[in-house]
């Protein structure tokens, strides 16, 4: 990758990317300025891992220039599938494999690396776990962990795939929450995600990915546009905003009560939270159909 | 007791087997950690080939079956990275095809045959001075790379697919590895033989697997397995008057055997105290009501 002006952390310009000669995104134009916490939605297969990865220069670039600022530490925090669970491995000794290239010849590692990392493991809530076995912790605390060995290199780009998958409701609350402190703290963040209504409606800014290009890049409101959603998705989808809150659904085939054209406005305040169409219904709410 | 230590190649096949118990398993535990258990076992039959080319054509065996070895596993690197053929069958395909150079060489010159035993089956009673420097040597090389080649080892080994993301060589460190790999199966072919190298790869990483769940510990407790039971299956095998690259083996055997059942007592121990606690707990449930 070449470097950028001082302006943008990442730009990438008419990219075109893939593996083994495949071509998974083409005609991709993005830019990343400092400070941003970015989230990317698509169906799956759409190219989300790819473009993530592409900020780490890994997959083949056939076309386009994929540039990142000088002196980027990059942090990056994979789905968590891809490990070897039965690796003997605790949770101090994963954080500590970010900073490996801290003297980097030698098996062992310094003082400084063990309490750079027990301070991270104390930041994300963790500490106490510093000497279990990875794979004997739950979702949301390997997911941590992974976060955790990210972080020990204090990365100025911390990029995430799926972070919140596989975890319940208060883990992905708090997984969400530490992204925003960290964001607050100054680090860059981008993440994938298919929960478009738990993640993504509540990030700034979304790039929302679909027929191998980059459909839409903006705050949630005009990227969660049921236009752009069927085109993503190959599916008619039902947006429904409320003040701040914006919801998407998928419009069953045969669902009457979801037909492009059933948009009502209820005075029954209390409903709004019992089922998907009674969602649409509420007060104030305002659904957008394909 | 002492008698084998009145003996210069006893003490030689001793040292000689300590060593090389402990580097097979050190670099085991990277073997099975990785399931790669299968390239060490067909990168010795691979080298066996090298081993008979060498001895033929009269040239140094170390070097030649290390280059052998090296030219194997350049192979099937290459052969695995083609997407229709895979990593195992390349392994199999390429070290079946130079094990079986090796026995069209054999079958070609017959007057060789007992030298050939002896790479099959190990031959570390005629070691000499000169072998065991050589050996030395390489094993000393081959914990060189470990130790330099260390935190990138660990890093693939545990999460292969994000170690590029973190700035490590991967396919600079899985060739190294692989080379540091052919060099202990060569250095280990006149201890334990072609057809034993495998499973002093394989059991003493086994058996330190089952006893922790810390990796660092893991490394230490196989070292010291192979290398113990590497002098102990030469001392053992001195008494019982069997092939010492055979008792070494079965000593480890014994050992992974122990292990296995301490595990299994160990675990209905914890199991039966859970039910006697529970039993406890119900009990005075009862009694409180």
């Amino acid at each position: 990758m070449a470097t950028v002006g001082v302006d943008a952390l990442v730009e990438l310009d008419g990219v075109a990317l893939g593996y083994e000669g495949v071509v998974a995104l083409r005609d991709v134009e993005v830019t990343i300025a400092p400070g941003e916490l970015i989230g990317i939605v698509g169906p799956s297969g759409s190219g989300k891992t790819t473009l993530l990865r592409s900020l780490l220069g890994e997959p083949e670039l056939y076309a386009g220039t994929a540039r990142v600022a000088d002196n980027t530490r990059v942090g990056y925090v994979p789905q968590v599938e891809t490990v070897d669970w039965n690796f003997p491995i605790t949770v101090e000794q994963v954080a500590m494999l970010g900073s490996w290239r801290t003297r980097r010849w030698l098996p062992w590692t310094s003082r400084a690396e063990r309490s750079r990392a027990r301070v991270v493991l104390s930041q994300l809530g963790i500490a106490d776990l510093a000497d279990r076995p990875i794979r004997a912790l739950s979702g949301g605390q390997q997911q941590r962990t992974f976060l955790a060995r990210a972080l020990v290199r204090s990365p100025d780009l911390l990029l995430l795939d799926e972070p919140t998958s596989g975890v319940d409701i208060k883990t992905r609350h708090e997984i969400l929450h530490q992204l925003a402190s960290l964001n607050t703290a100054g680090v860059t963040v981008v993440l994938t995600t298919h929960d478009l209504n738990g993640v993504a409606s509540h990030l700034p800014r979304l790039i929302a990915l679909g027929e191998q290009t980059v459909l839409a890049d903006g705050p949630p409101s005009e990227v969660l546009q049921p236009d752009i959603l069927e085109r993503a998705y190959g599916q008619p989808m039902l947006v429904v905003r409320r003040g701040h809150e914006t919801y998407v659904l998928p419009v069953p085939e045969e669902a009457p009560g979801a037909h492009p054209d059933a948009e009502h406005d209820h005075d029954d305040d209390d409903d709004h939270d019992h089922a998907e169409l009674s969602v649409v219904d509420a007060p104030g709410v305002g659904a957008d159909h394909a | 007791m002492l008698e084998p230590f009145e003996f210069g190649f006893m003490q030689r096949a001793m040292i000689a087997a300590t060593l090389v118990g402990g580097v097979t398993a050190a670099v085991g535990v990277f073997v099975i950690l990785r399931r790669l258990a299968y390239i060490g076992h067909g990168l010795a039959h691979s080298i066996f080939g090298g081993a008979v080319v060498s001895f033929t054509i009269g040239f140094n065996f170390f070097v030649g079956a290390s280059l052998w070895g090296a030219f194997s596993v350049f192979l099937i690197n290459q052969a695995a990275r083609r997407r229709q053929i895979g990593g195992d069958a390349a392994i199999g395909i390429v070290t079946t095809a130079a094990f079986a150079i090796g026995i069209a060489v054999i079958s070609r010159a017959r007057s060789f045959t007992r030298d050939f035993e002896a790479a099959l089956f190990g031959e570390i009673l005629g070691i000499t001075n000169q072998d065991l420097y050589v050996t030395t040597g390489m094993i000393v090389l081959i914990a060189l790379v470990l130790f330099a080649l260390w935190k990138p080892l660990v890093f693939i080994t545990f999460d292969h697919d994000v170690a590029t993301s973190y700035g490590i060589s991967v396919r600079w460190v899985e060739a190294i590895f692989s080379l540091a790999l052919a060099a202990t199966v060569v250095a280990a072919l006149q201890v334990l033989g072609v057809t034993l190298i495998a499973a002093a790869l394989v059991i003493p990483p086994v058996v330190a697997r089952m006893m922790t769940d810390s990796f660092p510990r893991l490394f230490v407790i196989a070292v010291v397995i192979g290398a113990v039971t590497g002098f102990l299956g030469v001392y053992v095998s001195w008494f019982v008057d069997v092939s010492s690259g055979a008792t070494v083996v079965l000593v480890q055997a014994a050992v992974f055997a122990l292990t296995l059942g301490w595990g299994v007592i160990e675990s209905r121990r914890g199991f039966s105290a859970t039910r006697r606690a529970e039993r406890l707990a119900g009990l005075e449930r009862s009694l409180n009501d």
